[in-house]
């Protein structure tokens, strides 16, 4: 039944897609997102049962696709997690973009891809086989293709999407081979089948690179992340909240399905390519968030940050269990599967943020902004809340997810190769770097956009926004704040999960007392976010109390003390290119190639002085622009090829087929 | 109602000895350079005379400003709080362990470097900017330094530390090494020389002070009452895990936890001198070696590792 349900909520998705096209724009924007509302609570709610035992895991096949397959569906629990998790913020951006919505330039370029990117992702993660995978994947990755080029006529965009659909098309390419070589030369493309497959470790390995290539582009592993900070931002607020709190954790979806489901025992040492990739990606991804002054560029880059603390801990849980330890393994996949519903969580919910700023200000340049708690105090909050979460900072979500990769750390010791015991402290150290930087990286994009004094006259014009972005935000703060006061409920609803995929589930942690949570039961490590929280808020609220009582409350109002000479200019504020230039100086001269250069006038000359700070995504310099140099000189080359007569066309085809018969009979 | 009750008592203690510690190292420093200094109490008076000043605020402070003081303080006394000081296992041990420690003093310099920006001044910008630059590289060593700890120990429930550091008597290498990479970062974190002086907000030490800069009256008050809590917790991170004598478990009798807070107070008095010693003899180092000092701190919390896990496997 759940899958049906699941099926015919994808069904209302594309049945919402015309409505935009055919209805007058303003109630097609109600309509559309209201709509995606309801259906989005519909599969939340259906997942979500699956999950928690409610309603059966189930299987459904329809009659399209190959002739002689059906497209195969199913809803075990890790698809109804992802469903939950996905569905969760589709409902957020849905009621968010209700308000949004209204101060879209054009409403018809968004409107009908919006339901449908909705569709393809809750398609891929119900598909149970590769056809229906791949086609779900090219149409999830097409529809927010469209979605980021919807404001076409800005240049930035089109390059954007120009990158991202080539990189789209690289992964997928990626992904087909994988499934080749799955389904092995019987082509049986069926889940169940590629599960009950026999294959070497050469070919499982082969898969794995490829699975890794192929879902590490979609995630934004570094170093195929170039297109993520670029595509991510370029799409209307409510859809980059989408793709990099939902799209990218498709991507982790995918990884994890047919790493820990279909391939079957992996050696060891892949898990520490996944490991080392992880933590290069947290480290790099957040040293580049800082680098950023575009708000919603740096929640992008700040998204790969996330996907590597992610792939941390499924590089922990695949060590764990090359080596037979379940229970550990559990632990990690826990950690990893938990940060996948904190990060869509919180980036949606500072999407969001920087979405109701945009509206507000026309500006996504943090250097023009400032002061804006002011005017948007209620946005303030929830991204002031965002970010909290976001740093690892107790007793919110991001905080338990961390806690519990540390906790999956703390055991690596008891490994039995070297290689692994040495690189995973190492791994530890980087997610603690990241983390560090990440709280770094957010006081400077709320302390710049929000505190301060506004920097330009559309700071100093902004207003709070509307009603339902409010409660989007409001509604994903609160699921901040109760997922890191009550974590125990969520890893003992990812327990079937676990089950499924390793073999056995993390601790108990119902049986705690105080919601505190536990890595391994019989553990003393223990933390408590509920209380926590508690002793936190009595302590300040006693604290506030006492010093009204006894020391009173009066306040009076002065000109800022500065140390006895206030600037009253705006522009002698820290900036943010100015707070991140320590960070700068630090680390990135190394990381980026940072370059400082000061144009000083000669002394008496009054012209102004110049300080110019450069950086380079390495990324471009060692894989891309290389790669670009080889296609185009060989497409150069090439050329000649398209002039040819039709007799010698004839001739290729013939030597080709020669070619390929020859192939064929040495390998046999 | 017994184990609130000790709790609360753990507060207030520490509540009541933050002061006197940051008051002895002062002491301490002057008659160091042969000054008479002022008495050990003078930071109690400092708060007394704070909280009775009336509290001036920016004309564009936003409410978050005004809460932040509040927040920090009550973020580093829960910190402080659940360090084992006298007994271990006490009722709350199992809330937070030693990670979730050093998060909560996370939080506490999250909000504070917020609070630094909210008025738009270049010098609280440059106090946040080169705070959040000093934990960056703080927070990594810290981390792990609790990774070489919890190696040996089993643990990062730092009761569990404790009892095993306790009944552990052979020295090894990794606890010198550890509590060395310990000692730097707790240096960098209280905003001590050679990182940052606390004496001062001027030119080379615009770190800490300059990012509290804008507070006054009952605000400046807790922030400095915050500061005090933030160094006697680290003094009594050092007490507990690398000189654990004398320490006394929950429910151990009254004769146990007098002799436990006797051993407590002796081993504070000891720690602020040999910091109030330290602090005199070493000169204030420019902002950017203070990276290289805290990777210095990192390498040597990673050597400490890679021995153990050596030691591990002979």
């Amino acid at each position: 039944m759940s899958t049906q349900l699941i099926l015919l909520c994808i069904g209302a998705y594309f049945v919402l897609a015309p409505v935009g096209i055919v209805i007058e724009r303003r109630a097609a924007t109600v309509l559309v997102y209201a709509g995606s509302f309801i259906v989005a609570v519909i599969a939340l709610a259906t997942g979500a049962s699956v999950l928690l035992g409610i309603r059966d895991e189930s299987s459904f096949v329809l009659p399209v696709g190959l002739p002689w397959l059906g497209a195969h569906f199913r809803l075990d629990p890790l698809s109804a997690f992802f469903v939950a998790v996905l569905n969760l913020i589709a409902a957020a951006a849905s009621l968010f973009a209700i308000g949004y919505g209204r101060h879209e330039t054009e409403p018809s370029r968004v409107l009908p891809f919006y339901p449908v990117f909705l569709a393809g992702m809750n398609l891929v993660v119900l598909a149970d086989d590769a056809f229906s995978f791949l086609v779900s994947w090219e149409f999830m990755s097409l529809a927010s293709w469209a979605l980021v080029v919807a404001h076409h006529r800005i240049q930035e965009n089109v390059q954007a999407g120009y990158v991202y659909l080539l990189m789209a098309g690289f992964g997928a390419l990626a992904l087909l081979l994988a499934f080749g070589l799955l389904a092995g030369p019987d082509g049986s493309y069926a889940f169940s089948d590629i599960r009950n497959g026999e294959r070497s470790q050469v070919l499982s390995s082969l898969i794995l690179a490829l699975v890794i290539v192929g879902t590490g582009s979609k995630a934004g592993l570094v170093p195929l992340h170039a297109w993520l900070p670029l595509a991510h931002p370029a799409a209307p607020s409510h859809v980059s909240a989408l793709m990099s709190g939902a799209m990218t954790k498709v991507a982790v979806y995918a990884f994890v399905r047919i790493v820990f489901d279909l391939v079957g025992p992996i050696e060891w040492w892949w898990s520490m390519v996944v490991l080392a990739l992880g933590g290069i990606t947290s480290a790099m991804g957040v040293l580049y968030a800082l680098m950023q002054h575009d708000l919603k560029r740096l929640l992008a880059y700040h998204t790969i940050e996330n996907i590597g603390i992610i792939f941390i801990g499924l590089g922990l849980a695949l060590a764990f269990r090359a080596n037979g330890s379940s229970a550990a393994a559990a632990l990690a996949l826990t950690a990893a599967l938990f940060h996948v519903l904190n990060h869509s969580l919180f980036k949606s919910l500072l999407f969001f943020g920087s979405g109701a700023v945009l509206v507000s200000t026309a500006e996504r340049n943090m250097e023009h902004l400032g002061g804006l708690i002011h005017r948007m105090p209620y946005t303030a909050f929830c991204f002031l809340a965002g970010s909290a979460a976001i740093s690892a900072l107790p007793p919110l979500n991001g905080f338990v997810s961390e806690w519990l990769t540390f906790q999956a750390i703390f055991l690596s010791p008891g490994l039995p190769q070297w290689g692994l015991i040495l690189l995973v402290p190492a791994v530890g150290a980087l997610l603690a770097l990241s983390a560090a930087l990440a709280a770094a990286c957010f006081v400077k994009a709320f302390g710049v956009t929000f505190l301060g004094r506004a920097r330009t006259p559309a700071a100093i014009g902004a207003k709070e926004t509307d009603g339902f972005s409010l409660a989007a935000m409001f509604a994903l703060t609160a699921f901040c704040v109760l997922a890191g006061l009550f974590p125990g409920i969520v890893i003992d609803a990812l327990a079937p999960v676990l089950r499924g995929l390793v073999g056995e589930s993390a601790a108990v942690q119902a049986l705690q007392s105080n919601f505190s949570i536990v890595p391994i039961s019989g553990s003393r490590n223990t933390y408590s976010g509920f209380l926590i929280f508690v002793f936190v808020a009595v302590s300040t609220g006693l604290a506030a109390l006492i010093v009204h009582a006894l020391a009173g409350r009066k306040v009076r109002r002065s000109p800022p003390w500065d140390c006895g000479f206030p600037e009253p200019s705006t522009a002698t504020q820290y900036t943010a290119a100015s707070f991140a230039q320590p960070i700068r100086r630090v680390f990135g001269t190394i990381v980026f190639r940072a370059r400082e250069t000061v144009k000083m006038p000669p002394p008496g000359d009054t012209a102004p002085a110049y300080h110019e700070a450069t950086l380079r995504d390495l990324a471009w310099d060692i894989f891309y622009v290389p790669i670009a140099t080889f296609v185009q000189f060989a497409s150069a080359r090439l050329n000649h090829l398209q002039f040819l007569t039709i007799r010698r066309y004839l001739g290729l085809v013939f030597f080709a087929l020669v070619f390929l018969l020859l192939v064929l009979a040495i390998w046999q | 109602m017994i184990d609130i009750a000790s709790g609360v008592a753990q507060m207030l203690l520490m509540l009541a000895l933050a002061p006197l510690v940051t008051g002895l190292v002062r002491k301490i420093k002057a008659r160091l350079t042969r000054r008479r200094g002022p008495p050990i109490i003078q930071p109690y008076r400092n708060l007394l005379r704070m909280f009775r000043k009336e509290a001036v605020l920016a004309e564009n402070a936003s409410w978050l400003f005004r809460s932040v003081p509040y927040l920090v303080f009550a973020l580093t006394l829960v910190a402080a709080s659940l360090v084992p000081t006298i007994v271990t296992d006490g009722p709350f041990a199992f809330a937070a362990d030693f990670i979730a420690i050093i998060a909560l003093l996370a939080s506490a310099r999250f909000f504070l470097a917020l609070a630094g920006l909210d008025i738009g001044t270049s010098f609280g910008g440059i106090g946040s900017s080169r705070e959040v630059m000093i934990a960056s590289v703080a927070e990594p060593a810290m981390m792990m330094v609790i990774f070489s700890i919890a190696l040996v120990a089993g643990s990062t429930n730092l009761s569990a530390i404790v009892a095993f550091m306790a009944s552990h008597v052979e020295v090894e290498v990794s606890f010198g090494l550890a509590l060395v990479g310990f000692v730097m970062v707790a240096i960098a974190e209280n905003a001590r020389i050679p990182i940052d002086n606390p004496a001062t907000h001027l030119e080379l030490t615009m770190v800490h002070e300059a990012m509290v800069l804008e507070y006054s009256g009952r605000h400046l008050a807790l922030v400095e009452w915050a500061a005090s809590l933030k160094l006697l917790l680290y003094l009594s991170l050092l007490a507990c895990i690398f000189a654990p004598w004398g320490i006394s478990t929950f429910g151990g009798g009254a004769q146990a936890a007098a002799v436990a807070l006797a051993a407590y107070l002796g081993k504070l008095a000891f720690g602020g001198a040999l910091l109030g010693f330290f602090e005199v003899s070493i000169a204030k180092m420019r902002v950017f070696r203070v990276p290289e000092f805290l990777g210095a701190a990192l390498m040597l919390a990673l050597l400490a590792t890679l021995l153990r896990l050596i030691a591990r496997s002979l």
